[in-house]
């Protein structure tokens, strides 16, 4: 291990963080820009140009305002909550790789754009995201109020419900490219897409991760109608902030890891291979493609969030048990069966959508019935 | 500290069961700071993990003394209180007392003033039933609803604005007419609303009334059957929804109801999906009478020209010994009423609205109460929460439209 080594990963990781700390920044401003735009509503658009320096204001606002501690709160675990959930969003990114190899040497070494690429990468993931939900349940604990407990034993129900869910699509992911390497993975879908391969995994994985990061139409932990606001009630200053934060750096991190699972990591589309716009042939493009894939889809977190009513709890827990898991484990079968024969990927994606549209038909009775027991009762 | 504890237990031990007091089930305060309680009403839930094993609605923390107030002032001074009451239905409430007083001393309303009074009214009911439906919206987290909504009750906001002057405490209908009459720009914008407003229902419907989410989540929750309904004394949406056939408008018509063809929307399955569809049915109601009152809209004077009760015009003071008199009459000592109870009802956006005055033979009332909507509804809420979540209790909160000014007043 020599000195340049230690430089690099110091070097990657405070990239890392500094990207993901400022994403979250900005990704306050564009939920809010996109919500506003939504809504027939304008936004923040006062401080600095659009409203750039927003985040900025919010920072030092949170930063110089009054540290509260209620009286009667667990001190040390009430402190120790809002870290707990915030590392674990930093450090999940460490895995995913956000470009190839850098092409020429530098200093004689070959510089990889990914901070570790452990060979259980897919574990470690999930490994780390379960951890976030230890915060939760501390603060709604801790806090001793009642609103925040009811949200801390929301998030764990729901967190360990949707976890198999999501477990379950990482199988796919493993499956399909035969390793847990998130590098590997990305490799394996230079011919095509895993969203098209199995794209109700894919779907699957979207809504899990909803849950996965407590975002509408699954913020169950912090409803604000139901809950003022759940697990964070009496948290304030830059404590409540963390918690902002580590909501937000989760929807980036899982929005990356989705990308990386699903939607080809930082390659291109698989058309563009033999063409300039192809990572092989401009390595910088990987972390460009990257980061459009990820604004995608933070686009579509918010879009769901401006249009969905929230799911009530029980459902939700229901829908987690009864549909997602089954359905999951269904489509494992699934591509299991087609990897075994050999065919062709395109029979993998027709056979998966048989089973969705059998789920998707008995969600339906299911609603229907509920319809007609309600006039006859009437 | 520990005798505060007892003392607070023994107060609601009647309240609650005894399982509460073992501490097997949770005491939990909803409100009167809560963003779902819509405004300061405070909610003592005993909870069985979610589940609500009781609900006792605790109401006051509104009380403004408006019926106490108004016995302090002149007939027409009192009118400015009423506003205040309900304030999403400030022209209704004008509306129901101006028609008590009518009826109390015997005035007449000119025609043009009572077609008026019928536009102004339902378009307050259609604004009152966006805020209704935004808010609703919110409680189960559709956001957007909430400010598309808005957007069209800012236009209807607008158009009480060009009538009146004020956007919200209108006072615009006074007794004996209208205050004056409507400038020249009030057709053309009411009409411009009038053709928005269809399509934007269509959209909040869109948005609403077949999506998964908000049929799970008001399908069969807070389910009223008629006959408790009528038991309750609830009137509005939430008896409508459960079947029953009651709208003051059809039912005892006034100010030309009668001559307005609409529909009374019914449902009978009593939940909170019924409750949505009877309102958002309600508002293409409204448009429709708006549309008929707007073309039948006759010329001529909107205020009785019994000075004895109403202020004569403006310009005929400067001319006029005995219109001076009359106006410093009014406006220092206010008219006497004779002796005598009168009841009058109007159907408010969220039910029977109705005012109860009593004269005794002087210029302000010697009692006034009003048989506010809001309050009858909200005792039927542990009826229909109970043995829900507290989710749904929200979604039940939500579409039981209540407005505190309007139930402590």
């Amino acid at each position: 291990m020599d000195w340049f080594m230690v430089l690099e990963w110091l070097i990657k990781s405070f990239v890392l963080v500094m990207v993901l700390l400022t994403g979250f920044a900005y990704l306050t401003w564009f939920e809010r820009r996109v919500l506003a735009f939504m809504q027939v509503r304008i936004g923040p658009n006062r401080a600095g140009w659009q409203g750039l320096l927003q985040p900025i204001a919010d920072a030092v606002k949170l930063i110089f305002k009054e540290e509260l501690v209620p009286n009667q709160v667990e001190k040390l675990l009430f402190v120790l909550a809002p870290i707990v959930t915030v590392v674990p969003a930093v450090v999940i990114a460490a895995v995913l790789p956000w470009g190839p190899t850098i092409p020429f040497p530098i200093f004689g070494r070959t510089i990889t754009l990914y901070i570790a690429d452990i060979n259980i990468g897919v574990l470690y993931i999930t490994a780390i995201a379960s951890i976030a939900v230890y915060g939760i349940v501390l603060a709604g604990w801790a806090s001793n109020n009642k609103y925040a407990m009811l949200g801390g034993m929301r998030s764990s129900a729901q967190m360990v419900s949707y976890e198999l869910a999501l477990g379950l699509s990482f199988v796919t992911a493993t499956l399909l490219a035969g390793s847990m390497q998130a590098t590997h993975i990305v490799d394996a879908q230079k011919g095509v897409w895993f969203a098209l391969v199995q794209p109700v995994m894919a779907i699957i994985f979207l809504v899990a991760t909803l849950a996965e990061v407590n975002r509408a139409p699954f913020d169950m932990p912090e409803a604000e109608q139901e809950l003022t606001a759940g697990y964070h009630t009496e948290y304030s200053g830059m404590k409540f902030a963390l918690f902002f934060m580590a909501e937000y750096i989760k929807m980036i991190a899982i929005s990356a890891i989705a990308v990386t699972l699903f939607f080809g990591g930082y390659r291109e589309f698989w058309f563009l291979q033999t063409t300039w716009f192809s990572v092989d042939q401009n390595w910088w493009l990987g972390p460009i493609y990257m980061f459009l894939k990820i604004v995608v889809l933070l686009f579509f977190m918010v879009w769901i969030r401006a249009t969905l009513p929230r799911i009530r709890y029980d459902r939700l827990m229901a829908f987690g048990w009864k549909v997602m898991l089954p359905l999951a484990l269904v489509e494992i079968m699934v591509t299991a069966t087609v990897l075994a024969f050999g065919l062709p990927w395109y029979v993998n994606t027709f056979a998966s959508l048989v089973p969705f549209a059998v789920a998707v038909m008995i969600v339906d009775r299911s609603l229907t019935t509920k319809k007609q027991r309600r006039v006859s009762n009437a | 500290m520990t005798d505060i504890k007892e003392v607070t237990y023994d107060e609601i031990r009647h309240l609650v069961s005894d399982r509460a007091m073992k501490g097997e089930t949770m005491l939990l305060n909803m409100g009167p700071q809560h963003p779902s309680t819509h405004g300061v009403l405070r909610l003592l839930l005993e909870l069985d993990g979610e589940l609500v094993l009781n609900c006792i609605p605790d109401v006051g923390f509104l009380h403004t003394g408006v019926e106490k107030n108004m016995e302090a002032k002149t007939y027409q001074k009192a009118e400015v209180m009423t506003d205040r009451m309900d304030y999403m239905n400030t022209v209704g409430n004008n509306f129901t007392y101006c028609l008590a007083v009518e009826k109390l001393v015997g005035l007449d309303v000119p025609d043009r003033a009572q077609v008026l009074r019928v536009i102004l009214a339902e378009l307050t009911r259609i604004q009152s039933h966006l805020v209704w439906l935004g808010t609703s919206a919110l409680d189960v987290a559709a956001m957007s609803v909430f400010l598309y909504a808005f957007r069209e009750r800012e236009a209807t906001l607008n158009i009480l604005e060009l009538v009146s002057g004020q956007r919200m405490m209108t006072t615009y209908i006074r007794p004996g007419g209208v205050w004056r009459d409507v400038p020249p720009e009030f057709e053309p914008a009411l009409r411009d609303f009038l053709n928005v407003m269809p399509k934007r229902i269509d959209e909040y419907e869109a948005l609403l009334t077949k999506n998964p989410l908000f049929l799970d989540r008001t399908l069969g929750i807070g389910t009223i059957s008629g006959q408790d309904a009528i038991n309750w004394g609830a009137t509005g949406a939430s008896l409508r929804g459960s079947g029953i056939n009651y709208d003051v408008r059809k039912f005892a018509p006034y100010s030309g109801y009668e001559q307005y063809d609409f529909e009374v929307p019914l449902r009978t399955e009593g939940d909170v999906y019924a409750r949505y569809l009877v309102r958002i049915e309600e508002m293409r109601q409204s448009l429709r009478i708006i549309h008929q009152a707007l073309e039948k809209l006759p010329a001529g004077p909107v205020r009785s020209n019994n000075y004895k009760f109403v202020p004569p015009p403006r310009s005929e003071i400067g001319t006029s010994m005995e219109a001076l008199i009359h106006h410093f009459k009014l406006w220092t000592e206010g008219f006497n009423a004779p002796k005598g109870s009168v009841y009058v009802a109007t159907e408010s956006p969220r039910g029977e609205l109705g005012c109860y005055l009593e004269g005794d033979g002087g210029p302000k009332p010697y009692r006034v109460h009003f048989r506010t909507p809001s309050f009858d509804n909200l005792q039927v809420l542990p009826v229909m929460g109970t043995g829900h979540l507290v989710a749904d209790l929200v979604a039940i909160i939500g579409s039981v439209d209540i407005v505190l000014g309007d139930v402590d007043r």
